[in-house]
């Protein structure tokens, strides 16, 4: 049974990844999974200067999922390299560094520092919805993801996956632009824009009062936005919102995806990225699956 | 010790102890391993729930694998936890933060605060402490005193009450001046932010060392999200930035290194 997948050259065991920001660099969530079990730890979002992130409460409970509004904390380029890299190297599997930035030059910056490091390839986060400046400016709007894009792609030496908002009227559009421009390969979805009141105390839940949508909830509109995309771009596709079972993780590879992140399902089941691995092995063995290659795609 | 897993839990008993506030007794593999002031992630079963509700452990029988947990019904989570019976299975992350440093204080004055619902972590540090010079200090809202009996086997007891009904009218930092022969080396507490937000300035300005216990909304309980942070007034160790995780390098801070 052939479970491994090809992105832009990288060869992934299998196609299950974390979805950053979820799963900080693998050392919590490493003391009840096996990382060398994962296709690839996708890191959380790193930025070329420490960020402090948003007041809290940062997270809130909805109806099948949740908010967050964390705004991108993260303790830089610097540490990244110092602390969390060497960390991963020592497990078998592909290490994935999310970027984050509020001008170009910022994602410039952090990718020239990590270019010579063991990392696999980038995941550009142009998609956050809870920072004010740049970053979901550069997700929303055609030409400034091609912009952004190509000259993340002209400075980067590893392969680059552009990671796409849901937050748009036409999610093709930005696929398309972001291939246009050199894009290796799209990430998507990032978390779909909310808010939430507290009717008792007539306040907002969130000290944000807007926070990024995660968890089962989001998984059909992340499906659709899935298939979308496969038919209008060449480049892999690596999918994601709500993953918590194999059969969800088939149902994108099946919508077209070549690989899949499991996101807020860690904080539920904190086995959650192993159990799906073993789902799909599961789905594939019923149905006399020899290669995980055969479905990626196959409902037309 | 260093404890982390998810535990099936399964209930031992359960009981109201007071108006909306339940006291379960679980047995599960944590247990044995937990200290003072930790806490666990109970997961709800119901449909319109997610995400693990963080309840501090509240005292142990280590012997019996047996933890116990004091909550007020709040909301959906904690309301379905009060419908647990014996035998009932319960899914469980254990343990999370750090604790009490109940090895650091022995020998010295020791005061435990809490207030409302933060007290019952107090009560498995007074446990812990037990035989050492130990004052516990415990705030209520009126004369219902829940836990308070139980507290005399291991410390002498004050109490406040905020409608006088019972021992000193007014909070715990009242209740402390008014037996002030006493002066603690070490406050311990756990309670509502303003309590907290005092016990750290009355500790500032009496020269005692304080650790209080945080609270905030969680998502992973384990370090990974980024959710509970707290200000800090020195770069954390672990952010780089001013902000620490309260779920992994707490809940409990000497009160001079947070910014509340
Ligand atoms: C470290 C820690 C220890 C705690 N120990 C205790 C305890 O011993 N006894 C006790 O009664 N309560 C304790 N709490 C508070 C308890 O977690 C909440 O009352 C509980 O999560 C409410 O869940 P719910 O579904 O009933 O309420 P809802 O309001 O329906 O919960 C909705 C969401 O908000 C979160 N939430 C709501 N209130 C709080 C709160 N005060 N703190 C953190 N998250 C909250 C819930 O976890 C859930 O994700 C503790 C909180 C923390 C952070
Ligand atoms: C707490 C939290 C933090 C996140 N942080 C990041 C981040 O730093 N960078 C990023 O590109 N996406 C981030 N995301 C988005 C996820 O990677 C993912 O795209 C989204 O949550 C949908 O997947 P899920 O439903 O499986 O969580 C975050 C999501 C959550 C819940
Ligand atoms: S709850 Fe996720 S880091 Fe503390």
């Amino acid at each position: 049974m052939n479970t491994k997948v090809n992105i832009a050259g990288v060869e992934f065991k299998n196609p299950v990844m974390t979805a950053s920001g979820t799963f900080g660099s693998g050392m919590e969530y490493g003391q009840f999974v096996d990382l060398n079990k994962l296709g690839a730890v996708v890191t959380k979002g790193v930025s070329n200067v420490p960020w402090p992130g948003n007041p809290t409460p940062r997270v809130a409970e909805t109806y099948g999922g949740m908010l967050n509004a964390i705004g991108l904390q993260n303790p830089g380029v610097d540490v990244m390299i110092e602390r969390d890299l060497p960390f991963l190297a020592k497990y078998d599997t592909k290490v994935i560094v999310n970027v984050c930035g509020k001008t170009v030059e910022d994602y410039i910056e952090a990718v020239e520092r990590l270019n010579e490091t063991n990392v696999d390839m980038f995941e550009i986060n142009v998609s956050c919805p809870n920072v004010k400046e740049g970053a979901i400016a550069f997700g929303q709007k055609a030409d400034a993801l091609f912009d952004v894009t190509k000259r993340i792609k002209a400075v980067s030496k590893k392969p680059i996956i552009m990671k796409l908002s849901p937050n748009v009227t036409d999610i093709t559009e930005m696929a398309k632009a972001a291939e246009a421009a050199g894009s290796d390969a799209i990430s998507l979805i990032n978390t779909l824009t909310g808010m939430k009141i507290d009717i008792e105390r007539r306040k907002f839940v969130l000290a944000n009062k807007t926070g990024g949508m995660s968890g089962p909830a989001l998984k059909p509109v992340a499906i659709r936005m899935v298939y979308q995309c496969a038919n209008a771009v060449n480049i892999p596709i690596i999918g994601m919102g709500g993953i918590a079972t194999g059969e969800d993780a088939i149902e994108f590879l099946m919508a077209g995806a070549t690989a899949v992140a499991v996101g807020a399902m860690n904080f539920v089941n904190p086995t959650a990225t192993v159990d799906v691995i073993e789902g799909i092995e599961k789905y594939m063995m019923r149905h006399n699956i020899s290669d995980i290659n055969e479905i990626i795609g196959c409902v037309k | 010790m260093f404890y982390r897993n998810v535990d099936e839990g399964t209930v031992i008993s359960q009981e109201m102890i007071s108006e909306g506030i339940f006291s379960l007794w679980i047995k599960n593999e944590g247990a044995k391993h937990a200290g003072a002031g930790q806490f666990v992630g109970v997961y709800p079963k119901g449909k319109d729930t997610m995400l693990m509700r963080p309840i501090s452990i509240c005292e142990t029988k280590p012997e019996e694998n047996a933890m116990r947990l004091v909550y007020r019904v709040a909301g959906a989570g904690t309301k379905e936890f009060s419908e647990l019976k014996k035998g009932d299975k319960v899914k469980i992350l254990a343990n999370l933060g750090n604790g009490f440093p109940v090895d650091e204080v022995k020998g010295k004055t020791i005061v435990l605060m809490g207030g409302g619902i933060g007290i019952p972590p107090m009560l498995g540090t007074a446990k812990a402490l037990a035989g050492e010079d130990v004052h516990a200090y415990l705030g209520y809202r009126n004369n219902d005193t829940f836990l308070s009996d139980e507290f005399m086997q291991y410390s002498k007891v004050y109490i406040a009450a905020e409608d006088g009904s019972v021992g000193v009218k007014g909070n715990v930092i009242d209740a402390l001046k008014a037996t002030t022969v006493l002066k603690p080396d070490v406050i311990m507490a756990c309670g509502p932010m303003p309590m907290l937000r005092a016990i750290k300035n009355y500790a500032a300005e009496n020269g005692i060392t304080a650790y209080i216990s945080l609270e905030e909304r969680m998502a992973c309980g384990v370090g990974a999200c980024l959710g509970c942070v707290c200000k800090t007034v020195n770069k954390d160790e672990h952010s780089h930035v001013n902000n620490t995780r309260i779920c992994t390098e707490g809940p409990v801070f000497n009160a001079e290194e947070v910014d509340i």
